[in-house]
């Protein structure tokens, strides 16, 4: 219909327009944070015992030493060019680091979400249905206990239980070392990649390898899940749709299933995508846990050496990632629930 | 019952704060079923913490850092055993002395970060509600940018430069947790200003003349306010979550100024290859508990003070006690 596509449109546009100063000011930010704060970033990524005239030169080859204002404006066409800028210590452009590195956290993160997905919206539809039952109760307490596991800790519970006492598992690395050195790479996925090169023993070694820390990951945010649902279901259930369902001598299961559940989980897609800056956060904890490859053991690295630049850059395209998938989020919500678009 | 009690007596006296205070409870003592066992088992963990945390001089068998005793030397990595009931780890300490005195850093980092979010998070958040305009526009935006970091990425840079030049402390680290937090008590805070703002006892003190200071104070602050106990309680428990992960990552406290759990996690990753599970397992057990704790009041305590959430006894409850919390519209 020409009228929902032309409102859809004018919401995207709106919705645009507004993450637009939204970036400009997390760009900013980052900035401030890193660039403008006491302390030379070149000397103390340098190990701060350098010599100076060692110092001037990197200072003025990457343009520390121009007045901050005209680095800034130089900071801001650079990101708007796609250039992240390139690290201090080993002189990597930072888009090469996401390339590389953020397929593995990619591959990461997508299965702990189906994971999150699977566990969450059962425990959490079972615990809003069966309120203040024994159900209820052992879901909650489930979410409950699951919120307070720190990722790490669960990580080497599962490292301590599958791999060095049953020897099942491995606990580090996305694959064997052969492996990782001979997989022909297309998409950065090995769970896809080894499919594509038709190698079913390289496939199986990275699943293995892919199991514990995408588990570990995808129950701890599978714990945001559960409590949302079941808030959502038990609101879902008050509703007066509901009553007038029940009025009409509709079928329990049927005003269960049908009328209700399928409501309280619109929200889910909404909760997903505030689940990405979660499930970021604990992928830099899973991948240091399992020694991941991914970005954030990269840019702990980097802090390490402190290198600013390296930093500035990862942090930028974290922050990113979180505005473009709330964008998209907001998106499909808007597509789903008219009430949306304004 | 406590909670008919301000309407007692016939000619009442004008409302005292503490009468505001018991008002803002008597939803506590109306609580009941599975919410009334959490809020209580909440209550007595965390309590329980807190004494271990207070106590820590008397009940810790060793310092956090000791190694030796009456000029012995403890055993490295020794499994529980009578003398070190939690074993010991690779750096020869008592892993249970580690973990009592872990109790004390932890809370307080906790109780410094959320001083200062309340402290600045509240105020901001009501004065850009009720006054609105560019301040509040200005401050939404940033607050909203911050909200965009991954919270822990935020709270390992912010810690990362504050290290750099003031030193891993106690400070450094409730600083960086609360940049996590002040956003989050701005928002809440704002939009319920901002809905409080237009009811007609807020009109009617404007038209009486009252000053846009003493109409926040007197009239906006209290309704407002409800909201935080169970936000700061669930905020504790996440704050908790933050510090074990700086801690973990290497960006928490510093080794020689406190014990900290997420730091002996992380000691004990590499213990676990050669199943070594005692130097992890109890840090660990330590953080999962207090924040079961935390979460439990904090949840029993939104569930209580949340109209939309509350179950309530059947027995009438006059429409006097039902008024003050709002229902913010959704």
């Amino acid at each position: 219909m020409a009228s929902k596509g032309t409102s859809l449109r004018k919401y995207a546009l709106v919705r645009l327009a507004l993450v637009v100063p939204l970036i400009f000011i997390v760009l900013t930010l980052v900035f401030l944070l890193m660039r403008v704060a006491p302390g030379d970033p070149i000397s103390a990524s340098l190990g701060g015992h350098a010599p100076q005239s060692q110092i001037d030169e990197i200072k003025a080859e990457l343009g520390y030493d121009e007045p901050i204002w005209k680095q800034y404006f130089e900071y801001l066409g650079q990101i708007a060019r796609g250039n992240l800028g390139t690290t201090i210590t080993d002189r990597r452009p930072v888009t090469d680091i996401v390339r590389d590195n953020g397929a593995a956290t990619l591959e990461l993160t997508f299965y702990a979400m189906i994971v999150a997905i699977i566990v969450g919206v059962t425990f959490g539809l079972l615990a809003g249905r069966y309120r203040d039952t024994w159900i209820d109760g052992s879901g909650r307490l489930f979410g409950i206990v699951i919120y307070a596991m720190p990722v790490f800790f669960l990580g080497l519970m599962a490292q301590l239980f599958f791999g060095s006492y049953l020897g099942w598992l491995p606990t580090s690395d996305r694959a064997s070392p052969i492996v990782e050195a001979t997989m022909e790479t297309h998409t950065g996925f090995f769970t896809v990649d080894s499919l594509i090169n038709g190698d079913w023993n390289a496939f199986t070694d990275s699943v293995k390898h892919l199991v514990l820390p995408a588990v570990t990951l995808g129950l701890v945010t599978a714990g945001v899940f559960i409590r949302l649902i079941r808030v959502n279901v038990i609101r879902t259930m008050k509703d007066d749709y509901i009553e007038a369902a029940r009025a009409r001598g509709i079928d329990e299961r049927s005003v269960v299933y049908d009328h209700a559940f399928r409501n309280a989980l619109v929200p889910v897609i909404t909760v997903v995508g505030l689940t990405v800056a979660l499930l970021l956060s604990g992928a830099v904890l899973t991948e240091t846990t399992f020694n991941w490859p991914g970005l954030g053991h990269t840019l702990l690295t980097y802090l390490q050496n402190r290198d600013y630049a390296a930093v500035q850059g990862l942090i930028v395209v974290f922050a990113l990632v979180v505005v473009v998938a709330s964008l998209v989020i907001d998106f499909v919500n808007a597509y789903i629930d008219p009430r949306i678009r304004y | 019952m406590a909670v008919a009690s301000p309407t007692d007596t016939p000619i009442q006296p004008p409302r005292s704060r503490l009468s505001g205070v018991r008002r803002a409870f008597a939803p506590v003592s109306e609580a009941r079923g599975m919410t009334r066992t959490m809020l209580w088992l909440g209550a007595g963990i965390t309590l329980a913490f807190v004494l271990i945390a207070v106590l820590a001089p008397v009940i810790a068998p060793y310092d956090f850092d000791a190694f030796e005793a009456n000029g012995k030397r403890f055993p490295q990595l020794a499994p529980p055993s009578r003398d070190h009931l939690m074993g010991t780890n690779v750096q020869s300490t008592d892993v249970l002395s580690r973990v009592i005195w872990g109790t004390q850093t932890e809370l307080k980092v906790v109780i410094v970060s959320l001083i200062i979010s309340i402290g600045v998070g509240v105020p901001l958040g009501l004065f850009s509600g009720y006054f609105g305009g560019k301040l509040d526009r200005v401050l939404v935006l940033l607050m909203d940018a911050l909200l965009v970091f991954p919270f822990l990425l935020l709270a390992i840079v912010i810690a990362f430069l504050l290290s750099d030049r003031v030193g891993q402390g106690i400070l450094t680290a409730a600083i960086a947790i609360t940049v996590v937090y002040i956003p989050l008590y701005f928002r809440v805070v704002r939009n319920h200003t901002i809905s409080i703002r237009e009811e007609p006892f807020v009109e009617a003190a404007r038209a009486l003349g009252a000053r846009p200071l003493t109409i926040i104070r007197k009239y906006v602050f209290f309704n407002v306010v409800q909201n935080v106990p169970p936000l700061a309680t669930l905020n504790a428990a996440d704050a908790i979550l933050t510090l074990a992960a700086l801690g973990f990552l290497g960006y928490g406290i510093q080794p020689t100024e406190g014990a900290e759990w997420g730091y002996d996690v992380n000691r004990a990753v590499s213990d676990a290859a050669s199943g070594i599970w005692w130097t992890g397992l109890f840090p660990g057990l330590a953080i999962v508990l207090l924040v079961v704790g935390l979460t439990l009041l904090g949840e029993g305590l939104s569930e209580t003070i949340n109209p939309v959430l509350r179950k309530r006894p059947v027995a009438p409850v006059e429409l006097e006690a039902e008024r003050p919390l709002e229902v913010e519209p959704r």
